[in-house]
């Protein structure tokens, strides 16, 4: 039993055990610790940070469990993860707000389409609420007022940070989020390289941080550097009563934020996702996504889906 | 600081309470972390004393790579077993991304080498004059390791307990592949770093409490087997 017997033994060894465990594992699902069992049926749904952290779907989720009697699994990722589990059919179905990163995933054949009120889209838009910049009472680059534009704002930011960085920061999430791509959004269309004048002048300088994490994250942070940010409004609002951070900038029609789902194609549960989207445009549903958070903040988190605003279909 | 107070005796009135919450979660961990752990140790404790008892060309290496292994960060781990088990990923048939067993399986490939390491070591510890009178009395190869195995059983079941200990409190890699999902794959410490990023102090502090508590009963267990 010397030289190469042991190794070749011990390879053979952890393989065939590897093996038999990972196909026990698999095939008994009482071996799957946790879960609950509520049916034979599973949706997987991976959604942006900023719906989750308001509590909505774990509002929406037990409603929409005992209507049709699935289990219905949750994972809060940024807008880009989430659309790339879509993308590799982990998950069954997306709910994002990056129309940008949506359009892609569509015109790449990912996404399946839905039926909505006998219409076929493959994107389907049920809520909406504004984005808002927040930032320090004090408001170093003085951006409040409601006499700029969004783009005025940043810009603002931009000149006072890179003049002084100590006063003056922004935080930015940074993960590919649909936050992040509208804050992108926000910077091109206020004549800047993103790349180039933002991310890297402005790190350089040291007013422009990143978190690359979600949006509740991400106002912690700002808080804790007394720094403006760009959030939506339903996070905020959930998050107000942890934080000195006022809104400084709610109007203008770039920081319109439109939710949407899409069904994936790679996904397994193609019956089930559908009926996801008929469950958020359902007449009682949005009445409940209007009255959510309601009572707690004085304020509604969402609009109810508006074909004005979020368009047709 | 009143805050702070405020949201420990909020954690101690969960944990009191048995908040169905807090035990769910607790409970999951333990369930996940407990299931890895037996099972690497199925894989390990063989495969450890396998290598103790063979002399082969490259044996010193194979050890220091596996005390390499020790510090594996939980996220390399976590990104290994996401690209292969993602449905796009050469094991994706399984589908088994974003469940408990991807946790199972990520905290296995984690503390496998800890478990291995500690094994071998173990068994070293054993004196040598045990194994040359166990030989001289003409005990066959396999008897010899079963009485080594026995001899350093305490050392060995505490490794065991440090593999256990390095599962359940690691955040990335079930973070990573379980995806934090609410009452499938959220265990205390993906729920600890979600409650703090939500600013929701208490039941983060409740499962970290609970958490400090399995620690402390592993380390009593620990020292009793070590002063054996």
């Amino acid at each position: 039993m010397k030289g190469i017997l042991p190794k070749i033994a011990s390879t053979v060894l952890v393989v065939l055990a590897l093996t038999l465990l990972i196909t026990v594992l698999v095939t008994i699902p009482g071996c799957a610790p946790g879960g609950n069992e509520t049916g034979n049926q599973t949706l997987k749904l991976a959604t942006t940070t900023s719906l989750y952290d308001t509590g909505l779907w774990d509002y929406l989720e037990t409603i929409f469990e005992e209507r049709y009697n699935v289990d219905l699994q949750i994972t809060a990722q940024g807008t880009g993860n989430a659309l790339a589990l879509g993308k590799t059919g982990d998950v069954d179905v997306v709910a994002v707000h990056d129309p940008a990163q949506e359009a892609a995933f569509i015109a790449g054949n990912y996404s399946l389409n839905a039926t909505i009120n006998g219409n076929s889209t493959a994107r389907v838009t049920w809520a909406y609420n504004y984005f808002i910049i927040v930032g320090p009472e004090s408001d170093p680059a003085g951006i409040g007022g409601g006499n700029l534009t969004p783009e005025q704002a940043f810009q603002q930011i931009q000149q006072e940070g890179a003049l002084n960085s100590t006063a003056v920061k922004f935080v930015s999430r940074g993960d590919n989020s649909g936050t992040h791509g509208k804050e992108k959004a926000i910077w091109k269309a206020a004549g800047y390289n993103y790349t180039a004048d933002i991310e890297g002048n402005g790190t350089a300088d040291g007013w422009y941080l990143e978190t690359g994490k979600g949006m509740g994250d991400t106002l912690t942070v700002a808080n804790e550097k007394m720094a403006y940010t760009l959030t939506d409004k339903g996070t905020f609002l959930a998050y107000q009563g942890d934080l000195d951070l006022v809104t400084l900038l709610d109007t203008g029609g770039s920081l319109l934020n439109v939710y949407s789902v899409i069904i994936c194609k790679n996904g397994h549960n193609p019956g089930m996702a559908q009926n996801l989207t008929t469950f958020l445009r359902a007449p009682e549903i949005q009445a409940l996504i209007a009255g959510f958070g309601v009572p707690e903040y004085g304020h509604p988190l969402f609009y109810p889906w508006d074909p004005e605003i979020c368009g047709l279909p | 600081m009143t805050e702070i107070w405020h949201a420990f005796t909020k954690a101690i009135e969960l944990i009191i309470s048995l908040d169905p919450e807090v035990m769910e979660i607790a409970g999951r961990s333990l369930r996940i972390s407990g299931t890895s752990c037996f099972l690497a140790s199925l894989i390990c404790l063989p495969l450890g004393s396998l290598i103790y008892s063979h002399h082969f060309r490259g044996k010193r290496v194979l050890i220091n790579i596996i005390q390499t292994l020790f510090s594996m960060p939980t996220v390399l781990v976590g990104l290994l077993v996401f690209v292969l088990f993602s449905r796009a990923g050469p094991l994706g048939f399984f589908g088994i991304l974003l469940t408990p067993t991807a946790m199972v399986i990520g905290q296995m490939i984690l503390i496998t080498p800890l478990l291995l390491g500690l094994t071998i070591s173990a068994l070293s510890g054993v004196s040598k004059e045990t194994v040359d009178t166990a030989t001289s009395l003409g005990a066959s190869g396999f008897q010899t390791v079963w009485l080594v195995l026995r001899e350093a059983r305490y050392a060995v079941l505490a490794a065991v307990i440090m593999g256990f200990g390095r599962a359940i409190s690691e955040v990335g890699c079930a973070m990573m592949v379980g995806g934090n999902i609410r009452g499938f794959t959220r265990v205390i410490t993906t729920t600890i770093s979600m409650e703090t990023s939500k600013g929701d102090f208490e039941l983060a502090m409740a499962l970290g409490i609970i958490l400090l508590f399995l620690a402390l009963i592993i380390n009593i267990v620990l020292n009793r087997l070590q002063q054996r």
